[in-house]
């Protein structure tokens, strides 16, 4: 099991990397939802099995599939990944990778001085996630829930206004 | 179950989450910049998945299905914006949206 | 019925407020039905409340209605209370009958008035605020009711405020009536200091009690309550704003500037008259105000081209015979010649104003003429008004009411020769331009076109007008004809009898044969320069001395100028130097580092997202290690 953690961790990483190097959106996508997948690998083996199913349903499938619906309406072809070559200069790259290497580097710092004792897994099931979801934080669900109507009316009327536009 | 140290799992998901603010500082194109907040967020999430199994509670994978509803909101809103802004100028270049100049 | 005395003012007040809220809602003919109709009804209680205090007067005929309390604060005490008494009973009676009239005459005159609800509002504020101040039981309900008229005044002079001019007559009025409100707010102080209470009867009792004749604090105390009321009834040094005023509607000029508000100073004094018998300098400088004030104005009058400003000298004149009237202790007289000249000056004012509207708002009257044949009603009742004015003998309430205050100038004991030789003379003055005015406007060759006539609405009202200016005399008349006192009887209830009169004085009769004297000179002189040799007058103003004369008296003696030169000139200079003096600096520093601030924040926003990005990437980097190593 803890080689999995390792093998799956190694692939979110590099395929996440590759996604931001991409050039073609649709690679970029595929990349992501291998990272993803991979995460939810990670997941499993922390001994979160539902957490990980729903990575894949949601993540991976819904939230992928928006982004792909999007990428198909707007059709972009050929002229936008050489648009996107001429955006990517080498030298853009310096600042961010290195305030994020200073990121990690705190992070790094800060967890080796932590206590870091994994105890004896356990695996929590979707019993006992459910009995803590609808239990304790069952506000939390029900503000979760206004904010997907939210997040559905805010899409619709943004979608709606172009319509008219045209 | 598993019996690698919190460490090692907080430690992916400061890399992943590293490798997100890269990408959003790097990219022009809104659609990568959704992208890497999609990665920034599912590091978020893994690490309260990791520090809930710590602990053996609920309560990290309870966190974790609220970011991801914020996720999907984020996302339908993000991409109906990403649409609208691709009729107003042609383009996906954030840059050139930015017409709230001070 | 005494009790019904709190809807004196309370009806304009509800008037004022439903005209101000909802006058743009209200129909153009609901509006002076509510605006005249409020203040009518209020007339209608005044006259309901005066009836019953004639028939049954109350104890000590005094009758104090608490409202309720104000202000508690220690040792002060201030009810909302109304004091009825027959000083406050008759200026009450007067203002409230008088403004239902002009209220009336408003109705036509602003008739095409796009602002008719606004103008309505006004009147009724100033209804309620007069009222107020005539009512009011102590000094600080009177100060309320006395800034409210003032405010009124302010907003009627400047209300076609589209031109600048209006709003600057309305300014100089508040400013310089304010001069005189800060002297009576002192005075105030001072006499609460002093005696303890604000109530005025109170305030009397005690003053009388505590203070000997002549004693420093009364005369402090006297003039500066004079100061107050030169102030508002545009006596010397103060008088200068009233002209200008005349820049407001007409029915206002009738209104606030002739008729009510200007006499709240005469109202002060004669409500205040037991402080000036402790103080007799101080009621020999009313005396003197009210006497040079009645001079200088009147010479000013004989000069003015503009009716409405001659009319304006003249109110001011007549105001100085109420002021000298008090200054010699002849109380109820000034009050009888208010009462007198509230008829007649709003009639005469009513009357310029139709001519006016007629002539297609042309104010000059040298470009008026022939209007007798054009307007009689007009003609008539003003030239009723006029010889009012004048103080035509026998058929005019005028010649009574100063009549009175021209013989007792001598015949009191505080009285002068001095100040009966001006009398007289004022007389002569107010005689030649009265005439002056009526020869240029009603007859010669006619010069301008009438346009329209006015309607009922305008007529009715001066007609009544005429009918009281003619019949309102006969409540006082003199030893030699009737020997009627109703009016000063009732009068001394509230206000002390001319003190003794001094041995050596001239008789009654005597000094009314100089009144009319000087009354038949000063026609004479009108009619000789303005009927019978027009050229006269001209010639008169040709020579470089009379060139002068005229100038400085159009000129209101170069007030105006005088004042320009001692205080808005140094203050001006002041503030253009002082504009950049240290504190100032302060200000515009703050101003300056405030805008540094905002143009440094604003290079930040850029409008770019992934800048707001990385500088939240760097805040969250900066954070860690801040917590990491500190």
């Amino acid at each position: 099991m803890d080689a999995l953690f390792y093998i799956a961790s190694a692939v979110a990483i590099i395929a996440t990397f590759l996604m931001l190097t991409r050039m073609n959106v649709v690679h970029a996508l595929l990349f992501l939802i291998v990272s993803l997948l991979a995460v939810a690998v990670v997941f499993y083996t922390l001994g979160a099995p539902f957490v990980a199913a729903l990575e894949i349903i949601i993540y991976a499938g819904a939230i992928m599939v928006l982004f792909i619906f999007v990428v198909m309406m707007l059709n972009l072809g050929k002229r936008a990944a050489a648009q996107e070559r001429e955006w990517q200069r080498p030298s853009l790259w310096v600042g961010p990778s290195a305030l994020a290497a200073v990121l990690v580097a705190e992070v790094v710092y800060l967890l080796t001085h932590a206590d870091t004792r994994m105890s004896g897994a356990v695996a929590l099931g979707p019993r006992q996630v459910s009995q803590s979801l609808f239990g304790p934080y069952l506000i939390g669900a029900e503000l979760a829930s206004m904010l997907l109507l939210g997040g559905l009316v805010g899409a619709f009327h943004l979608g709606r206004r172009i319509r008219e536009k045209r | 179950m598993a019996t690698v140290p919190m460490m090692h799992a907080l430690l992916v998901a400061g890399i992943l989450f590293a490798l997100g603010v890269t990408g959003l500082l790097v990219r022009r194109n809104i659609l990568f910049i959704l992208m890497s907040l999609e990665v920034m967020l599912n590091a978020a999430g893994l690490a309260f998945v990791a520090a809930g199994a710590r602990w053996g509670q609920t309560d990290g994978q309870v966190v974790f299905i609220f970011i991801l509803s914020m996720a999907a909101a984020e996302v339908a809103v993000g991409l109906a914006l990403v649409i609208q802004i691709y009729h107003r100028f042609k383009s996906f270049d954030a840059d050139r949206a930015s017409e709230m100049k001070g | 019925m005494l009790n019904l005395l709190w809807l004196i003012p309370a009806l304009p007040m509800a008037g004022f407020l439903i005209l101000g809220l909802f006058g743009s809602r209200l129909s153009r003919q609901a509006i002076p039905i509510l605006g005249a109709g409020s203040v009518g009804l209020s007339a209608a209680v005044s006259l309901w409340v005066a009836g019953s205090f004639f028939i049954s007067p109350p104890a000590g005929y005094a009758y104090t209605q608490v409202l309720w309390r104000w202000l508690e604060a220690g040792s002060l005490h201030l009810p909302i209370a109304l004091y009825l008494d027959p000083l406050s009973l008759i200026m009450m009676l007067v203002v409230t009958c008088v403004s239902f009239l002009i209220h009336v005459y408003s109705a036509g005159y602003m008739s095409d008035d796009e602002d008719m609800s606004r103008f309505f509002a006004y009147m009724n504020l100033f209804v309620a605020s007069m009222v107020t101040l005539l009512l009011a039981s102590n000094l600080a309900l009177l100060l309320l009711g006395w800034e409210g008229v003032g405010l009124c005044s302010y907003l009627l002079i400047g209300f076609w405020y589209r031109d600048p001019v209006n709003g600057y007559a309305g300014r100089k009025a508040f400013i310089v009536t304010r001069v005189g409100d800060t002297s009576l707010l002192i005075g105030l102080f001072l006499l609460f200091r002093h005696l303890g209470t604000l109530d005025i009867q109170t305030l009397m009792e005690r003053a009388a009690h505590q203070w000997p004749v002549g004693s420093p604090l009364a005369v402090a105390a006297g003039l500066l309550l004079l100061g107050g009321a030169v102030g508002k009834s545009a006596q010397l040094p103060l008088q200068t704003w009233l002209p200008d005023a005349m820049a407001g509607p007409t029915p206002t000029s009738a209104l606030i500037h002739a008729a009510t508000m200007v006499t709240a100073g005469v109202y002060l004094i004669a409500r205040m008259h037991v402080i000036y018998q402790l103080a007799p300098s101080a009621q020999f400088a009313v005396a003197v105000a009210g006497a040079a004030t009645l001079t200088l104005a009147g010479f000013s009058a004989l000069t003015q081209a503009d009716i409405k400003r001659a009319l304006a000298y003249s109110t001011v004149s007549q105001i100085g015979y109420m002021f000298l009237a008090l200054g010699v202790g002849a109380w109820s007289a000034a009050i009888f010649h208010f009462m007198t000249h509230a008829f007649f000056k709003a009639l005469l004012f009513l009357g310029a104003g139709m001519i006016i509207e007629s002539l297609d708002h042309e104010q000059n009257m040298f470009k008026m003429g022939g209007l007798r044949k054009e307007l009689p009603v007009v003609f008539w009742t003003f030239l009723i008004a006029g010889c009012a004015l004048a103080g035509v003998p026998l058929v005019t309430a005028g010649f009574y009411s100063k009549g009175l205050i021209v013989w007792q100038a001598e015949a009191s004991s505080a009285g002068r020769w001095g100040f009966w030789l001006v009398a007289v003379f004022g007389v002569f003055l107010t005689a030649a331009y009265t005439f002056r005015i009526i020869f240029l406007t009603f007859f010669g060759e006619p010069k301008s076109h009438v346009h329209k006539r006015p309607g009922l609405a305008m007529t009715v009202p001066c007609v009544i007008l005429a009918a009281l200016s003619m019949v309102g005399g006969f409540v006082k008349t003199p030893e030699f004809l009737g020997n009627i006192h109703i009016f000063t009887g009732f009068l001394h209830h509230a206000l002390p009898p001319v003190a003794a009169t001094r041995a050596a004085s001239m008789s009654e009769m005597g000094s009314e044969a100089w009144v009319t004297l000087a009354l038949m000179a000063g026609f004479a002189v009108a009619y000789f320069c303005y009927i019978y040799r027009p050229e006269f007058s001209e010639s008169l103003t040709r020579p470089a001395i009379g060139k002068a004369l005229y100038r400085f008296w159009k000129s209101d003696w170069g007030m105006d100028w005088l004042y320009d030169r001692l205080f808005v000139w140094p203050v001006m200079w002041f503030a253009r130097v002082d504009a950049r003096d240290a504190v100032d600096s302060i200000y515009t520093g703050m101003a300056r580092l405030c805008e540094l601030f905002y143009h440094g924040a604003r290079q930040t926003e850029t409008g770019r997202l992934r800048w707001y990005a990385a500088a939240i990437a760097l805040g969250a980097v900066i954070f860690v290690a801040v917590v990491l190593f500190l």
